[in-house]
């Protein structure tokens, strides 16, 4: 996609007071001065956060109140506790504590293995001349249409024979293996932009691959990788397929979205529990997500618009 | 060695993912190390020792299993039985796989065309008001969260209690239907609309990513355009469908096309929300249940194969546009 690109066109005298910024709030103003246009807006905004917000505010009622009345009452008549929380985290039956760690074990590896690998690969298509590295690159990017699916039950199968299912390996492999071919891709286009007469001026002063990729190009990266992190890290922890596959029957790895699932098929109707354990798992996206953001959408529009 | 295979205290796990890390940085240092120090090697050389570890995890994490899936999938329950074309005619001609092969159809068409209209339209409105970024991080939200966390905050909202005096509803939507007057819904029961009120839950979750891909595009349209077509005395509802819609022509197909393959690929809400019961299961859902639920790996492997071969021709369409985006450029 085009990045906005300053235009200098000749603009009438009496245009030119108005900085681009206040034309455009102008142009803003007179769109949304329409009544049906800002309904519009409000109202998506209301359906947006409204179910979250019920969620919460049950999170923290009184297992009794939940059962006999919807969560609005408790805007009129707050009665808050955070049983539900201490239930959940360490009550015998779920004890999300636990889980929440299983989670964390999970996601750290399986965040830093794919960067770096994908780091490295994306530094040789990008810098080092070698023959078949435009096949090479092509036939990575392609491997991104695979749908994970694709490959669950060979991969269940190279687990049991090399005695590796059921534990934690199974599952940093998987993340590694699933997010590298988009991480190349990301990460190489990133590095493309990096002006080349750098990386020659580094070369002319004797420096090999591997000190003008730590030396060079990482220190200037790493607003790319702090994108492609964040983007990694919500897509292992909010994970529940590869999970469910390979550690689905393994108390000691299940992180907490499976067991999220299987609370909300099991005991569907305990809103006590399902509503604290559903923000037990979300706080940490949420959080790293808030403080994140602008590398996040960064990332986001890398990976979809520049295609 | 089963040290490093079961872990089930809290500090035996951190200790083993620090291991984890640890050899991993040890390995790959050593293959650098390795790579970079005689002088004079070849390219090629270095180039394995960069790409080395990431073809081969490829190789044999996506390369043979997909491979070795669609072998499978003209394989019998258990993969010793050739049965040639069985599985995708039991895919295409039982009458539950015809509800879930419909119900995939619906969520691959209504979610891309709603998710895309929504956060067009909402993009377009907050666009530059006063409210935008805090309007924006409200439709965001949604995508911080997982999927089984969405499902289960919409769970509670189509939440549904027997309508009798005394018993009080707790869902939101339900209890809105009381107040105008109307009967309480048993929403995820009713075949076929609960397929809908799962299909809303992905909207739900998608529309930040429509939103923010298509308020970038719609922030990058020259402002001369704008300005020539306000001269013109374009104005309002014209302006939207005259000037930014066909302006961000190419940002439109790249969101549909995405969420329309996030859409066919994803299991999670269906399975957190129904389970696939009550006529709701789309092919994701019925791939896992036939593959890791009823154990019968050729069908589970043919179901796989389906969603791969619906994926590639959205990804074509996908490419296709892009260069014709960058012709016209």
């Amino acid at each position: 996609m085009t990045t906005t690109t300053p235009v200098i066109a000749p603009a009438p005298p009496e245009e030119r007071k108005l900085g681009r910024a206040e034309r455009r709030a102008v142009a803003a103003k007179t769109k949304l001065s329409s009544p049906a246009a800002s309904a519009i807006a409000l109202l998506i905004a209301v359906l947006w956060t409204v179910p979250t917000l019920g969620l919460f505010v049950t999170s923290f009622r009184p297992e009794l109140d939940i059962r006999r009345s919807g969560w609005w009452t408790a805007l009129s008549d707050p009665q808050f506790t955070v049983d539900n929380y201490n239930e959940v985290l360490y009550g015998g039956g779920t004890n999300f504590a636990t889980l929440f760690v299983n989670s964390l074990v999970i996601t750290l590896p399986a965040v830093v293995i794919p960067i770096t690998l994908a780091l490295l690969a994306a530094y040789a298509f990008a810098w080092i001349d070698f023959p078949g590295r435009n096949i090479l690159f092509v036939a990575v990017f392609a491997l991104q249409v695979v749908p994970i699916q694709v490959t669950l039950i060979p991969l269940l199968s190279i687990y049991v024979d090399t005695g590796l299912a059921g534990s934690f390996w199974t599952i940093w492999l998987s993340h590694s293996i699933f997010a590298l071919p988009l991480a190349v891709f990301l990460l190489h286009n990133f590095m493309k932009e990096i002006p080349a007469s750098l990386v020659e001026a580094a070369r002319m002063d004797g420096a090999g691959h591997v000190k003008i990729f730590f030396q060079v190009l990482l220190p200037l990266l790493t607003p790319a990788i702090a994108a492609f992190g964040v983007f990694q890290f919500l897509w292992v922890w909010n994970d529940l397929l590869v999970a469910l596959t390979f550690a689905g029957g393994a108390p000691d790895v299940v992180p907490l979205t499976v067991r999220v699932a299987e609370l909300a098929g099991t005991r569907g109707s305990d809103w006590y529990l399902l509503a604290a354990g559903a923000f037990v798992s979300i706080v940490l996206p949420l959080a790293v997500f808030l403080g994140l953001q602008r590398y996040f959408v960064r990332g986001l529009l890398a990976g979809s618009v520049k295609g | 060695m089963q040290w490093f295979l079961d872990a089930s205290t809290t500090g035996h796990k951190f200790a083993l993912m620090g291991f984890a890390i640890l050899l991993f940085a040890a390995v790959m240092g050593a293959l650098l190390f390795a790579v970079d120090r005689p002088r004079r090697v070849p390219n090629w050389v270095v180039a394995a020792g960069f790409l080395g570890p990431t073809l081969l995890l490829l190789l044999v994490g996506l390369v043979y299993p997909a491979l070795a899936t669609v072998r499978g999938s003209f394989y019998g329950r258990d993969g010793s039985e050739f049965v040639g074309l069985d599985n995708y005619a039991t895919v295409f001609t039982e009458d539950n796989f015809q509800t879930v092969l419909l119900n995939t159809a619906l969520w691959v068409v209504l979610v891309p065309l709603v998710t895309t209209g929504l956060g067009l339209v909402y993009a377009y409105l907050v666009d530059r008001t006063r409210f935008e970024s805090l309007a924006k991080a409200l439709v965001f939200l949604p995508m911080a969260i997982s999927m089984v966390g969405a499902s289960v905050i919409w769970k509670f909202v189509y939440e549904y209690r027997p309508d009798q005096p005394g018993v009080r509803q707790i869902g939101l939507l339900n209890q809105l239907l009381v107040l105008v007057g109307i009967e309480p819904q048993q929403f995820l029961l009713n075949a076929p609309s609960n397929t809908f009120y799962l299909i809303v839950v992905m909207i739900w979750i998608q529309a930040g990513f429509a939103m923010t891909v298509l308020s970038a595009a719609i922030k990058a349209i020259p402002d001369d355009v704008i300005e020539a077509a306000r001269l013109d005395g374009v104005s309002g509802l014209q302006m939207f469908r005259y000037v930014t819609v066909p302006s961000i022509r190419p940002a439109l197909v790249v969101v549909l096309t995405t969420v329309a393959i996030v859409t066919l690929k994803v299991f999670d809400v269906v399975r957190t929300m129904t389970g696939g019961q009550f006529g709701t299961s789309v092919v994701a859902n019925e791939f896992y249940v036939q593959a890791f639920r009823q154990f019968n790996f050729g069908l589970g492997a043919a179901l796989a194969v389906l969603l791969f071969v619906l994926v590639i021709p959205i990804v074509v369409y996908n490419v296709r546009q892009l260069r014709l985006a960058e012709e016209i450029r």
